[in-house]
């Protein structure tokens, strides 16, 4: 189970088109600070604040050489996030397979009903 | 065969599902309105039974479900008719016991007949000035909200990328 502030951490960090970005370009591979900076246009600063609203959201680790600091996409709390969404989706779908056989249930009870009272009428 | 289930977010604060059923819409009515009929469909799935639905059908009047879960955990949520338009449109508040989201909802369900076939909105609309000095704080709902948006497009452009990649 996970908390609930950590899956806001991940959604809220989702939320930016620049972080999302960022994601998609780490699921190609590992990235210095700098080299995430330049398609970007951004400077270094602006780069590292996002960084580490991503890190904070545990969607990305980064390396411990001091000078490059590799980043690196972390795929669990993606998926945790994609599994969240996944089971609302499935509560409901579940929801309503149920209720799709309780209405067949409701309609043939309903026609036997009908034909009973037009026989009775009859 | 079911049908798709689809889900969206027509506004920030809202989530909206569309589901048809091979019914007509009074049907449909009922089974979301009669206690012995909810009990029947709605959260009864991996071991939890609803142990207390009660319906009070009119404007104003309450509705309260809880349910178990084979382990004894409870779960419980209730609120108010707001509008009821038998068998097209009910509107309801919302509120779980243990709430997970800032304040209360809002919850519309619209019922839409053709050719025997009933189409189904079900749009949840969250309370938006409580919850919205909490989101400042807590970004649960506008971050929820933006992920259902968002999230697909992140997991696309991997999708993209990995493919690219291998």
């Amino acid at each position: 189970m996970i908390t609930s502030n950590r899956l806001d951490a991940t959604f809220a960090a989702l939320a930016d088109p620049t972080r999302r970005a960022i994601l998609a370009r780490l699921a190609t591979g590992e990235a210095s600070v700098m080299e995430l900076a330049e398609p970007f246009s951004m400077s270094q600063p602006a780069i590292s604040k996002h960084l580490k609203v991503l890190e904070r959201a545990g969607l990305i680790s980064r390396g411990r050489d001091a000078q490059r600091r590799p980043c690196r996409i972390e795929a669990k709390a993606l998926e945790e996030a994609t599994d969240w969404l996944e089971n609302y989706r499935r509560l409901w779908e579940g929801n309503f397979q149920r209720l799709d056989a309780l209405l067949d249930e409701m309609k043939f009870s309903g026609k036997r009903h009908k034909r009973t009272r037009k026989q009775g009428g009859s | 065969m079911a049908h798709a289930l689809t889900l969206t977010t027509p506004s920030d604060r809202e989530i909206a599902m569309t589901r048809t059923f091979d019914a007509p819409r009074d049907m449909v009515f009922e089974a979301f309105t009669r206690p012995e009929l909810i009990k029947r469909w709605l959260g009864v799935q991996n071991g939890w039974e609803m142990v207390v639905c009660e319906v009070d059908l009119r404007i104003g009047g309450t509705y309260r479900y809880v349910w178990r879960r084979t382990d004894g955990m409870e779960m419980g949520m209730g609120g108010t008719y707001r509008e009821i338009v038998r068998p097209e449109r009910i509107v309801t508040t919302e509120s779980f016991d243990q709430s997970w989201y800032p304040g209360s909802a809002v919850g519309t369900v619209t019922l839409v007949e053709r050719d025997g076939v009933t189409t189904l909105t079900l749009t949840v609309l969250y309370d938006s000035r409580e919850a919205r000095d909490l989101v400042l704080q807590s970004p649960m709902e506008s971050g929820v909200e933006a992920g259902y948006r968002q999230l697909e497009n992140v997991l696309a452009s991997l999708r993209t990328e990995g493919d690219g990649a291998s």
